[in-house]
C-alpha cells in the first residue's frame, strides 16, 4: 500500500508559511508516492479563505499526483464560520477525527484498486 | 457610552495579520464572547487586515471597547490610504475579485459580523469597520 503522510497544523501560520506548506507537501507525495495525505486542523482556532483555499489546492495537487487528501479535526466554531464566510472547501474530503480520516483513506485505496 | 479601551495596530507586513487576529482573539475573550463569536470575529479580522494589507498598500487596524449600558462592542476599524474602491456595490458582490483571491473578503465578512460598514473612493484610500456586540 502507498503511504500516508501526516500533516498536523499546530500554529497560526503566515500566508507564507500556508504556500510553503503546499509546496513541500507536493514534493513529499511525489519523492514518497504516497496515495494518501491527513491534514490534521484540530489546533487552528479559524480558517480564512487563504487557508481555505489552501487546503482545496493541497487537495487538487495531490489527486493529480494521484493521492486522497483528508483534513480531520475542525472545529465545530471553524466550520460554522467558514460556511457563512461562503467557503463550501469543494473538493476537500473531511473526517471527524484521525481515525475516520484513516478509514476514509482505506475505502479510497481500495477503490482505486490498492490493497491494503 | 464610554470607551474603554482603544489601540492601534499597523498592518504593514504578514506578521501583522497574525498580530491582528491575535489582538482581537484577545479583545474578544476580554468581551467574553462565545467561542463562535470568537471565531467568527476573529475570521473576519484576518480577512480585512488582509485586505488592507494586499489591496491598501498597508494601513493600520484600531479597535475600540465600548460600554453601552449593559453591553459591551468591540469596534474593528481598517484603514488604508491605498487606491481605493471605484465600484462599491461590485467590491461587495460574492466571488467578485480583483486580485488572485476568492472574491469572499469583504461579502464575508460582512455575513460573519452583522454591523459592517466600508468607506472607500478612487484615491481616498479605504475603511472598513465591524462592530460586534456583547
Amino acid at each position: 500500500m502507498g503511504a500516508t503522510l501526516l500533516v498536523t497544523i499546530q500554529v497560526d501560520m503566515l500566508d507564507q508559511t500556508a504556500l510553503a506548506l503546499q509546496d513541500d507537501l507536493a514534493e513529499r507525495i511525489a519523492k514518497t508516492g504516497a496515495s494518501g495525505v491527513m491534514i490534521d486542523i484540530s489546533a487552528l482556532e479559524i480558517v480564512d479563505s487563504f487557508v481555505g483555499r489552501m487546503l482545496a489546492s493541497i487537495s487538487g495537487i495531490a489527486r493529480i499526483l494521484s493521492a486522497t487528501t483528508v483534513v480531520v479535526g475542525m472545529q465545530p466554531a471553524v466550520a460554522i464560520t467558514l460556511v457563512e464566510l461562503g467557503l463550501s472547501l469543494e473538493g476537500v474530503k473531511t473526517a471527524l477525527n484521525v481515525e475516520r480520516g484513516l478509514e476514509v483513506l482505506r475505502r479510497a485505496r481500495e477503490e482505486s484498486g490498492l490493497v491494503g | 457610552m464610554s470607551v474603554e479601551r482603544v489601540g492601534t495596530l499597523l498592518l504593514e507586513s504578514e506578521q501583522h495579520v497574525v498580530a491582528s487576529r491575535q489582538t482581537v482573539r484577545a479583545l474578544c475573550q476580554l468581551l467574553k464572547l462565545s467561542l463562535v463569536e470568537q471565531t467568527k470575529m476573529i475570521t473576519a479580522a484576518s480577512e480585512l487586515s488582509r485586505n488592507t494589507l494586499i489591496h491598501g498598500g498597508g494601513g493600520r487596524m484600531r479597535w475600540e471597547v465600548l460600554q453601552v449600558g449593559l453591553r459591551m462592542g468591540l469596534v474593528l476599524h481598517f484603514e488604508d490610504e491605498g487606491p481605493g474602491i471605484a465600484d462599491l456595490k461590485l467590491a461587495m458582490t460574492d466571488g467578485w475579485t480583483s486580485g488572485s483571491g476568492m472574491g469572499l473578503g469583504l461579502p464575508g465578512s460582512k455575513r460573519l459580523v452583522g454591523d459592517f460598514e466600508i468607506d472607500s473612493a478612487p484615491g481616498r484610500g479605504t475603511r472598513v469597520s465591524i462592530t460586534k456586540w456583547k
